[in-house]
């Protein structure tokens, strides 16, 4: 039955975007019409290499609009789901649809839509950051204009010099401007920010929220924490090849359930703290009996786990 | 754009980059013409001499403008992950590559032209007798050793070590075949050897077409050893073409 359900929806990836009105018999129009809104849909995804499974068998969807983060340690199977959605791999199973296409059959209309930034890539090395972008842009329908991406990455002073000139967290800026200089309305970000002082990354940070902006899609796999709460709408942790954790960054709790810590230095002086559901109940208990006792609650302080807090928890090796 | 318009484009900038290049560009077109002035300079008082070295040195340059420059070149844009990022564009594959060789073929051209040029002025060596031969022996060279050098590229496991698999096959290669002398004055089991790889064969070719007037159709046993070069070549480079470099 679940076989049976993927297959229908793989038939159902390539007939929605031919012919969106007709509706699907049954469970397939359910699906198709949660594919309408969807830029990626991954429905049991596995990857194995050799007799390493890399990804066992993993579903999420990314809404069209939205910037999507992959978190997890390295090895996790981040760069392998994303690079079958980018078409460099094939999958060993499942099913995966990418605006509609089977990334696998490397059709030119799914790269003409599509941006990439990968991890680490070389590029040509005896042109300028304007002679490549333009090449580049000749190679989309509807490039973005060569100059305005030259801005919008921070590449102005650099725009005539050459790329083998150019510094490490100049060069990715270089990767980011490629991979915008089509007009994509799906970016893949692999690690974008590796190796950037924090004055760049906030500005690469704004320049992926002016896409958001833009209504593009963002699919970010990055191993920053506060990159990931900075810019997702939602994020995935993945971990030994499978999803363990999906939701809003803030959101996202171990077992399902926010666990608030609640602090304070007691009457003696000593910093204490106790962990919650229900911070309402202890933060009226703590304080009753404090005003009670004629005590202030010196230091007082609520605060929600943060994404960092979570994803130690969860990828934590027993 | 149209796919012609795309090829045109790819190589235009590869042609660029080969020029901006001037230690590559330099060593590609000097050391075949460095080679032809040294030994016409040995040999300049024997015409003999001089006949056997203008084809043979025009045979090195199909080999070291293809075979070898392919072999590099396709290490170093594999590793630097250019090949990975090209792919993750709409370009079509066979047109980036395509630009790729049509620049490695520009470069073979210019050079049989200036060594062809050399060879008259300076060699006394006579123009080309047969023009449609030097062009079908070319084209077929060309074929035979960029495929061979696009194969041998998925066998270097880096581009430091690139230079010692290249010239592990190049120089004794150029030897065996005979590009500085008449191989059929080598001893009898290096010549059994060089009849089976493909440069004598263009070796000879050339040096039909180029001094001796051998035509064509004497020569098509030659042109079909380098043809089975080439469909083994051809096999090769497709069969095992990776877009990345291996990862342990």
């Amino acid at each position: 039955m679940m076989a049976d359900a993927r297959r229908t929806n793989r038939v159902g990836c390539g007939q929605y975007r031919q012919d969106p009105e007709t509706p699907l018999p049954g469970d397939l129009g359910m699906i198709a019409s949660v594919t309408s809104d969807a830029a990626i849909e991954v429905r049991g995804l596995r990857k194995v290499y050799g007799d390493i499974e890399a990804v066992r068998g993993i579903d999420f969807t990314v809404r069209r609009g939205e910037i999507f983060g992959l978190l997890g340690p390295n090895g996790a199977g981040k760069t392998t789901t994303v690079e079958v959605l980018e078409g460099y791999r094939d999958a060993s199973a499942g099913d995966v649809c990418v605006l509609g296409y089977d990334p696998a059959r490397r059709e030119r209309a799914l790269r003409e839509r599509v941006g990439i930034v990968l991890q680490s890539c070389g590029v040509y090395r005896h042109v300028s950051v304007r002679e490549v972008l333009t090449h580049w842009a000749g190679l989309y329908p509807h490039p973005r204009d060569v100059q305005e991406v030259i801005e919008l990455t921070g590449l102005g002073e650099k725009a005539d010099a050459r790329t083998r000139q150019l510094s490490g967290g100049q060069l990715r800026r270089l990767d980011l401007a490629l991979a915008l200089i089509g007009d994509p309305e799906l970016i893949f970000l692999d690690e974008p920010t590796t190796g950037f002082d924090p004055a760049a990354r906030r500005s690469a940070w704004n320049t992926i929220r002016s896409l958001k902006a833009l209504g593009k899609t963002v699919l970010l796999t990055t191993h920053y924490l506060d990159e990931a709460q900075e810019l997702c709408d939602r994020v995935a942790i993945i971990k030994g090849g499978e999803i363990i954790a999906e939701g809003a960054p803030s959101e996202l709790g171990v077992g399902g359930e926010i666990r608030y810590k609640v602090a304070y230095r007691n009457g003696s002086g000593e910093l204490t703290s106790q962990e919650t559901d229900d911070p309402t109940t202890v933060l009226f208990e703590l304080t009753r009996g404090a005003l009670d006792r004629g005590e202030r609650l010196e230091e007082l302080s609520v605060t929600r786990p943060s994404l960092e807090d979570v994803y130690l928890e969860l990828t934590a090796d027993e | 754009m149209s796919d012609t318009a795309l090829l045109w484009r790819q190589y235009r900038l590869e042609r660029r980059m080969f020029w901006r290049n001037p230690s590559a560009a330099f060593f590609n077109f000097l050391l075949p013409l460095l080679f032809l002035a040294l030994f016409g300079a040995i040999f300049s008082s024997s015409q003999s001499e001089l006949d056997v070295i203008v084809p043979g040195i025009a045979s090195l340059s199909v080999m070291s403008t293809t075979f070898s420059a392919l072999a590099f070149n396709m290490t170093f844009l594999r590793e630097q992950g250019i090949l990975k990022r090209v792919r993750g564009t709409p370009l079509p594959s066979t047109i980036y590559l395509g630009g790729i060789a049509l620049s490695a073929v520009t470069n073979t051209v210019i050079q049989v032209a200036i060594i062809t040029i050399s060879g008259k002025l300076f060699f006394g060596v006579a123009w080309p007798q047969e023009w449609f031969e030097l062009i079908v022996f070319v084209a077929a060279g060309v074929i035979c050793f960029a495929s061979l050098g696009v194969a041998l590229s998925h066998f270097i496991p880096n581009f430091e070590s690139a230079p010692a698999y290249v010239n592990a096959i190049f120089l004794p290669v150029i030897f065996i075949s005979g590009v500085f002398y008449d191989s059929d004055t080598a001893p009898a089991f290096l010549l059994d050897i060089a009849q089976i790889l493909p440069l004598k064969h263009l070796i000879d070719g050339l040096s039909g077409a180029m001094v001796t007037g051998v035509g064509l159709s004497d020569n098509l046993g030659s042109l079909a050893v380098i043809g089975l070069w080439a469909a083994a070549g051809i096999a090769l480079a497709v069969r095992g073409f990776s877009w990345e470099s291996r990862r342990s």
